[in-house]
């Protein structure tokens, strides 16, 4: 499945570990909420970033005392209609200033990438390798947003108060 | 009206290239039909029985003539040559072809309409009172708001994908016309002491299997709130409204679940984190809206021009004014609904003729302006009242003069087994024949206000429980079966209906109905009581006695 960040499609540095694999010394790995839960100090302890996949039922609160120190939240979309995590990702990026990577995973496809920056994503697993070609010229679709969002793109109702004082100066 | 300006105009633009991806990467396979239908429902289109199914939004129920014209154009063009308003403010055609969905978009995209959101799991199409703006004692015009949240709901990041469809509805009148109480969100705007602008806001209202009606989770949300206020509700129902079964998905079932103290606490606490964000308003943006809404340039005329005089000699235009014209809030100007009704008609239908012709009638008599109301009729908000009797007849040359608003055959109806895949029984026959049942207009004057909805399955778009009769069809050993409620309503009093009785088969329908009507007759303290006040005077056993004596 490829991986789009920083706009791109990239290599994935983290590995996926299954809760009952012994840790690995070094490198990046991503691990369930529970493995996370009942093991917080081994694992953040080790070399190598840590990533938690956390899942879209799972208060996000539980999280929040170890944001600093994770590399990497990946939260779940088990189908493309299950909405629960871009309401995550806000909390995370907008409430809790969550500057790491945010990725989205499960039924991730073209349709849902400009929602997804919207909500704070800014990793992709992308189910299609042409949906992922596609990243940039997909995100590129919408230039007008109603909603204001952590993301900081000007909302239409800004950019109305701008053209008009604009106008006003001009007059 | 309100006039999109080139950011409104850009992003409809857009969702309609996008859309165009969609349908070309679904007719090439590249996507399943699986991941299709949740963007094709993200833009009104259905797979019904026969074909799709294309749903347009007509926000709170404002249309201009040209608006009108391109409906008409996409009926002749793309479909068979009409169209069904709904009970939602929306406008259904039922004959389009995949292929060309994205053309139909692109020409309605010319004129300011859209179909984003009139299906799927997210914020629906918001509706108001169709007499926003010239109702008598409105406490403002409500569309104002309607439009501020019609954008600020419009592609929403975080609530596109909520765990089941979203609906909201405003009004501004004492007279709900909105049918508030059966939304997800009801807003009802009032005035504090200050004399500031803003809402009471009501909760998990809604129909479909399981009827509730909604409650206040808040009496007063100021203007400059109602974003962040909505956006807490909502996120409160998303993360924790039900996805494991779709019917108990609806916010009204977590409003039921936690009742609606614990739900209100919770969304408390989420609105005092968002409350101060850049979701606040300000008054300048309310302003800004405001002034790209146009109001007409109004004459001073009398209360009673000599043309409206004279013509009160003619009973059939007297009849047809009695019902079908309302007082405006400016003197010498009425409100006319125009029944799309007529006897042995599906309810709410209108032909792509009709619809130029009215949009050429509102040109000429109501500053091209047309309203389109919950009841599946539609409203010329401001026609001179000199200009009532030329326009009655115009009206009555196109079949648009039914004189049956509010009484017994201005029924609402859903397609029922007609069209819609989900059906368990027809509902367009059998309003049908009600209204030749009811034809004779002395004996549906008799009876006075009455309002019949029937739903051909408990998914409940007629909106059965709320009608003062209530039909609903449901399949008993692979017969259609219709169950009868009496005591519904759906305005500021809203309430359920209640089950009269067995159910009965198609054919019996329209008998019970009359019997029922005849009960009421008989039962009724004076004329002047309505059916529903007969109901609730007596509640439903002297009706059940009745009906079901001879039975
Ligand atoms: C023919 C295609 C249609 C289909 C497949 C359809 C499907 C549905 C379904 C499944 C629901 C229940 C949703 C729920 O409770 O969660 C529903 C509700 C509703 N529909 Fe339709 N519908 C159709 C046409 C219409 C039409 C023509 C109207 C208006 C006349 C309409 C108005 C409504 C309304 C107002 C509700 C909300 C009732 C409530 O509050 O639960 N629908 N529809
Ligand atoms: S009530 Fe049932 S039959 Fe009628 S339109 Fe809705 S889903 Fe179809």
């Amino acid at each position: 499945m490829p991986l789009v960040k920083g706009g791109k499609i990239a290599d994935d540095t983290f590995t996926r570990l299954a809760d009952d694999a012994p840790l690995p010394a070094s490198g990046d790995i991503l691990v369930s909420a529970d493995r996370f839960v009942k093991d917080t100090d081994a694992l953040l302890a080790r070399a190598g970033r840590l990533g938690v996949i956390w899942p879209n039922n799972r208060d996000i609160e539980e999280l929040v005392p170890h944001l600093a120190r994770l590399a990497a939240v990946a939260l779940v979309f088990p189908t493309f209609r299950d909405g629960r995590a871009y309401s995550q990702a806000r909390l995370l990026r907008e409430r809790y200033a969550y500057r790491g990577e945010l990725r989205a995973t499960g039924q991730v496809l073209r349709d849902q990438f400009v929602f997804m920056l919207r909500a704070g994503f800014d990793s992709f697993e992308v189910r299609k390798q042409a949906d992922a070609e596609a990243f940039a010229q997909t995100v590129k679709r919408y230039s007008v947003f109603y909603q204001p969002t952590g993301d900081g793109r000007i909302t239409a109702l800004h950019r109305r108060m701008q053209l008009r004082h604009s106008e006003g100066v001009g007059t | 009206m309100y006039a999109y300006d080139e950011i409104d105009r850009t992003l409809v633009n857009e969702r309609v290239s996008e859309f165009r991806d969609q349908v070309k990467r679904r007719l090439s396979g590249e996507l399943t039909e699986d991941e299709f239908k949740i963007l094709r429902l993200q833009n009104g289109v259905y797979l019904q029985l026969h074909a799709y199914m294309f749903r347009v939004a007509i926000p709170y129920g404002t249309l201009s003539s040209d608006q009108l014209r391109r409906l008409a154009h996409i009926a002749r063009r793309y479909d068979r040559g009409y169209g069904h308003f709904t009970t939602r403010q929306n406008i259904q055609f039922n004959w389009i072809k995949l292929a060309e969905l994205p053309d139909a978009l692109a020409d309605l995209a010319e004129v300011g309409i859209h179909a984003m959101q009139t299906s799927g799991n997210n914020m629906r199409n918001v509706t108001s009172d169709q007499w926003a703006g010239v109702a008598p004692g409105e406490i403002e015009d409500p569309r104002i708001w309607s439009e501020l949240l019609r954008q600020h709901t419009t592609l929403h990041p975080e609530f596109s994908f909520l765990p089941r469809k979203f609906k909201i509805a405003i009004t501004a009148s004492d007279h709900d016309r909105a049918a508030i109480k059966i939304h997800d969100i009801g807003l009802r705007l009032v005035k504090n002491e200050k004399g500031e602008t803003g809402f009471e806001v009501l909760v998990g209202g809604g129909l479909g299997r399981t009827p509730f009606i909604a409650k206040t989770i808040k009496h007063f949300v100021h203007g400059r709130d109602i974003l962040s206020y909505v956006e807490a509700i909502l996120r409160v129902y998303n993360q924790y409204g039900r996805r494991d079964n779709i019917y108990k998905a609806r916010i009204k079932i977590l409003v039921h679940e936690l009742g609606i103290e614990k739900f209100s606490r919770e969304v408390e606490d989420e609105w005092q984190h968002i409350r101060g964000s850049s979701l606040q308003i300000d008054d300048e943006v309310i302003e800004d809206i405001r002034s790209r809404f146009s109001y007409p340039a109004y004459e001073k005329l009398p209360h009673m021009p000599d043309e409206l005089r004279q013509a009160a000699a003619d009973p059939a235009f007297e009849a047809w004014r009695k019902n079908s014209v309302a007082s405006h809030k400016v003197q010498g100007y009425s409100i006319v609904t125009i029944s799309l009704k007529p006897v042995g008609g599906p309810p709410g239908d209108a032909t792509a003729e009709q619809m130029d012709a009215l949009a050429d009638l509102a040109e000429k008599y109501s500053f091209g302006e047309i309203r389109v109301g919950h009841e599946q009729n539609l409203a010329l908000p401001h026609v001179a009242k000199r200009d009532l009797p030329a326009l009655w007849r115009a009206l009555d040359k196109l079949g648009l003069a039914t004189p049956n608003v509010n009484l017994i055959s201005d029924i609402i109806a859903c397609p029922g087994l007609d069209y819609c895949s989900l059906a368990n029984a027809r509902s367009i026959p059998i309003a049908q024949e009600l209204t030749r049942r009811f034809a004779n207009h002395e004996l549906a004057n008799l009876i006075g206000r009455l309002h019949i909805n029937i739903s051909g399955c408990i998914n409940a778009c007629g909106h059965h429980h709320v009608g003062h009769i209530g039909i609903l069809g449901v399949e008993k050993n692979g017969e259609e079966v219709y169950q009868i409620t009496i005591g519904g309503r759906a305005d500021e009093n809203a309430a359920l209906g209640n089950l009269i009785g067995p159910g009965v088969k198609f054919e019996e329908v329209a008998d019970v109905i009359e019997d029922v009507v005849e009960a009421y007759l008989a039962l009724r303290e004076r004329p002047e009581e309505l059916f529903i006040d007969t109901v609730k005077r007596l509640g439903v056993e002297p009706f059940k006695e009745r009906v079901y004596a001879t039975r």
